[in-house]
């Protein structure tokens, strides 16, 4: 069998019509979008064709909204320092516990280096966002609430379009990452109050360094990286055609497969997890069930280390990933886990599987057919397990 | 992922001796769960030679750990106790053709448990046997004979090494003045011992922790971002207030005694120098109140609900005293 990759939600496999897209760029359609000459027409209609590509997978009013980056990382620091500089006033930011690093990291900067005040939004048990201490921590003192679209490492999803309804009451910019959501879940952001979103090319087919950052038309938005004229003065830096021309072939093919997505990839991943839920006993999947990205399985196996669970799965030709502490090279669980408050019996063996319009039921079935034997084995050599689900009794020297 | 020798994937693959020996004399229990690996050590001890006939394991843990176990197994059988007892954890790194540096703790686990299995069969008390209070890093379970024993064995020279090598500071990072104090201590009595060079020698203060925290870890990503806190409270909250406290302070015994002002100038200013180590690790500490001796922090983020928040506690608490010289007590408040 080929190799199973059900590690989508770290990236993505370059669609071959994408590549085939984007090839001519770096070679005939070599010219500087911003040139006059003819080198530069083409390419320049090449790059407005991508952007309003976007601007149809977004639901966006204006082409012009989307402006392209290097990246989701790239994104969320422009949307987030954007915010702060543009009302000065407003010392302070919120976002949740939840977030990936490109947006934590920053707001942790930014407390300690900037004095911002950073309310960090816990979540639940399943992920799930607490909207009372959102709607506490609203005032007219923040510049900017940044929430993620879809979890990463869970899928769940939170409710972005009540939360942006909300901030703007405050007269609070609205940004969410959307780095796992864009061409998963379908949008129509001119019918929301979202101010700010981030995307990024790798997460749905397209090259890694490429992304956008959409602001809505009349969002006050100062440009973090300073230079020439691209991007309307918003983002300067010549051009990445080809990976501008990769994305918007990318954002075509992930409206095309939208219901694909929604449909067989959401059967395949359910089939994956009650597959693997009725075989194996003592795991539970986390996050949000009813609320989540379509192709993402998390599943936590209790009494058990992940890195285990990896190396095992590799050498089955499987790939998937962990929030494990050793995988991380941290010595402790991710941060979503531990914001979820996922027991460490649990915590340290979860594994997210995480599909895309590539895969297939036989890979299902033979990652459904390999897991119990792994879990097996590991439980096997694990002196938490008793053998019948229950954790054994175990008295170390020292705790 | 992990850069494996062959030796270690080898051994984790295809484990010798896993599972329970029923008959064992000798077992020794390292580790939690919550700290992420384990490891029951279990030996059958032949009472007339002292000789280990058989040996076999339960390991719960990464890869490493798992292979590691499993060649201490192999290692001891045939030996003598205090044969076993001459071993240290570079013999099982060596066995295995090396670990990755980050990884030797897994090593470290299984010496531990091999002293502490001899220990249990000579009906001794390891001296891992202590209370919650000996503990230098709460996070992971180390306590100071642990560091020393690494330090020594491996000669150690830097606090990152004592977390690879232990775990101990792997976590909030609280208890990194302490693993200092264990680090510069052992070395000087090994450069006296001419163990090690006297230049070699770790000398406290010499590395600010902070450099230690921003480096990566490992293959993987090191950031560590700040998580929950539910309700935060801004920085200027924090700031130095005209004290409503002053007389009821009791003079400092040191030469110069300090205002109320000063005093809390003082104490606010030790809290702001711990906060970024809570915040790279997700949580947070707060000066809500201070009445006489005792000080109100509010902790928030991942120091909650977990081992971490006594540590922190501890570890403001300690911080405290020193900058002012005076006895405190630290108290958590809601
Ligand atoms: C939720 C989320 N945000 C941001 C990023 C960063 O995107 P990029 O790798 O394009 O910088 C990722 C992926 O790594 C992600 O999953």
């Amino acid at each position: 069998m080929k190799p199973v990759y059900f590690d989508n939600n770290a990236t993505t496999k370059v669609d071959a019509r994408v590549l085939e897209a984007m090839l001519p760029f770096f070679t005939e359609q070599f010219g500087n979008a911003s040139s006059l000459h003819a080198f530069g027409a083409e390419v320049g209609a090449a790059v407005r064709g991508a952007r309003r590509e976007l601007q149809a997978l977004l639901g966006a009013e204006h082409d012009h909204e989307i402006i392209f980056t290097s990246g989701g990382t790239e994104s969320d620091n422009a949307a987030i320092l954007s915010a702060l500089e543009s009302s000065p006033r407003r010392r302070e930011v919120i976002t949740s516990a939840v977030e990936h690093p490109a947006v934590l990291s920053l707001c942790a900067w930014l407390e300690k280096n900037r004095g911002i005040k950073v309310h960090v939004i816990p979540v639940d048990a399943k992920g799930r966002l607490d909207m009372d201490a959102y709607e506490a921590a609203l005032s007219e003192r923040v510049a900017i609430a940044s929430i993620m679209w879809a979890n990463n490492e869970t899928g769940t999803l939170f409710p972005v379009a009540r939360l942006a309804e909300m901030a703007k009451a405050h007269g609070i910019l609205f940004h969410t990452d959307a780095v796992q959501a864009v061409g998963k879940v379908p949008m129509d952001l001119k019918s929301t109050a979202i101010d700010m979103l981030s995307l990024s090319g790798h997460k749905l087919h397209a090259p890694k360094g490429i992304g956008a950052l959409y602001v809505r038309r009349g969002t006050r938005f100062r440009p973090q990286i300073k230079g020439g004229q691209q991007e309307r003065g918003r983002r300067a830096g010549t051009e990445n055609t080809p990976g501008i021309v990769a994305l918007g072939a990318a954002a075509r093919l992930a409206g095309e497969h939208m219901a694909d997505e929604n449909g067989r990839v959401r059967d395949l991943r359910d089939r994956l997890e009650k597959g693997l839920l009725q075989r194996i006993p003592s795991c539970f999947v986390t996050g949000d069930v009813e609320n989540r990205l379509p192709n993402t399985a998390n599943v936590a196996f209790e009494f058990v280390e992940g890195e285990g669970i990896l190396l095992l799965l590799n050498r089955a030709g499987i790939a998937a990933s962990s929030g494990s502490a050793c995988t991380s090279g941290s010595l402790e669980p991710s941060h979503v886990l531990r914001a979820m408050s996922i027991p460490y019996t649990a915590a340290h063996g979860a594994i997210r599987f995480s599909l895309s319009r590539d895969s297939t039921s036989a890979e299902v079935e033979h990652v459904i057919e390999v897991m119990p034997g792994i879990i097996e084995k590991l439980r096997a050599l694990s002196p938490f397990w008793d053998g019948s689900g229950g954790e054994a009794r175990f008295n170390p020297v020292y705790a | 992922m992990w850069d494996y020798s062959d030796k270690v994937k080898d051994y984790f693959f295809n484990p010798k001796n896993a599972g329970l020996l029923a008959d064992a004399n000798a077992v020794g229990e390292v580790g939690a769960i919550a700290c992420g690996d384990a490891l029951k050590l279990m030996l059958k001890v032949d009472p007339e030679s002292d000789v280990i006939t058989e040996a076999r394991f339960q390991t719960f843990g990464c890869g490493s750990a798992i292979a590691s176990s499993s060649a201490l197994t192999e290692i001891v059988i045939g030996k003598t106790l205090d044969e076993a007892l001459a071993l240290t954890n570079q013999d099982i790194a060596d066995f295995l053709g090396g670990l990755p540096p980050e990884k030797m703790h897994c090593s470290v686990m299984g010496y531990e448990a091999l002293q502490a299995a001899v220990a249990h069969y000579r009906g001794e008390t390891w001296e891992d046997d202590h209370e919650e209070g000996a503990l230098v890093c709460k996070c992971f379970g180390v306590d100071e004979g642990m560091i020393e024993r690494a330090v020594r064995a491996n000669k150690l020279t830097t606090p990152e090494q004592v977390t690879f090598y232990t775990k101990a500071g792997g976590g909030c990072l609280t208890c990194f003045e302490s693993i200092e104090e264990v680090l510069a201590r052992v070395n000087a009595d090994m450069a006296e011992q001419g163990v090690i060079a006297a230049g070699a020698a770790y000398r406290v203060g010499s590395i600010d922790p902070r450099s230690l925290k921003g480096k990566p870890r490992g293959a993987g990503p090191a950031t560590k971002p700040a998580a929950a806190a539910p309700v935060s409270v801004p920085l200027s909250a924090l700031a130095p207030r005209q004290s409503p406290l002053a007389g009821l302070v009791p003079p400092p015994a040191s030469p110069a005694p300090l205002t109320a002002v000063q005093r809390i100038k003082l104490i606010d200013r030790a809290i702001e120098e711990l906060r970024p180590f809570l915040q790279q690790d997700g949580g947070d500490c707060e000066l809500v109140d201070v009445d006489g001796n005792t000080i109100s922090v509010r902790l928030s983020g991942a120091c909650v609900g977990c081992q971490m928040a006594s540590v922190t506690i501890s570890g403001v608490q300690q911080r405290l005293m020193e900058k002012l010289g005076l006895p405190l007590r630290v108290v958590p408040v809601k």
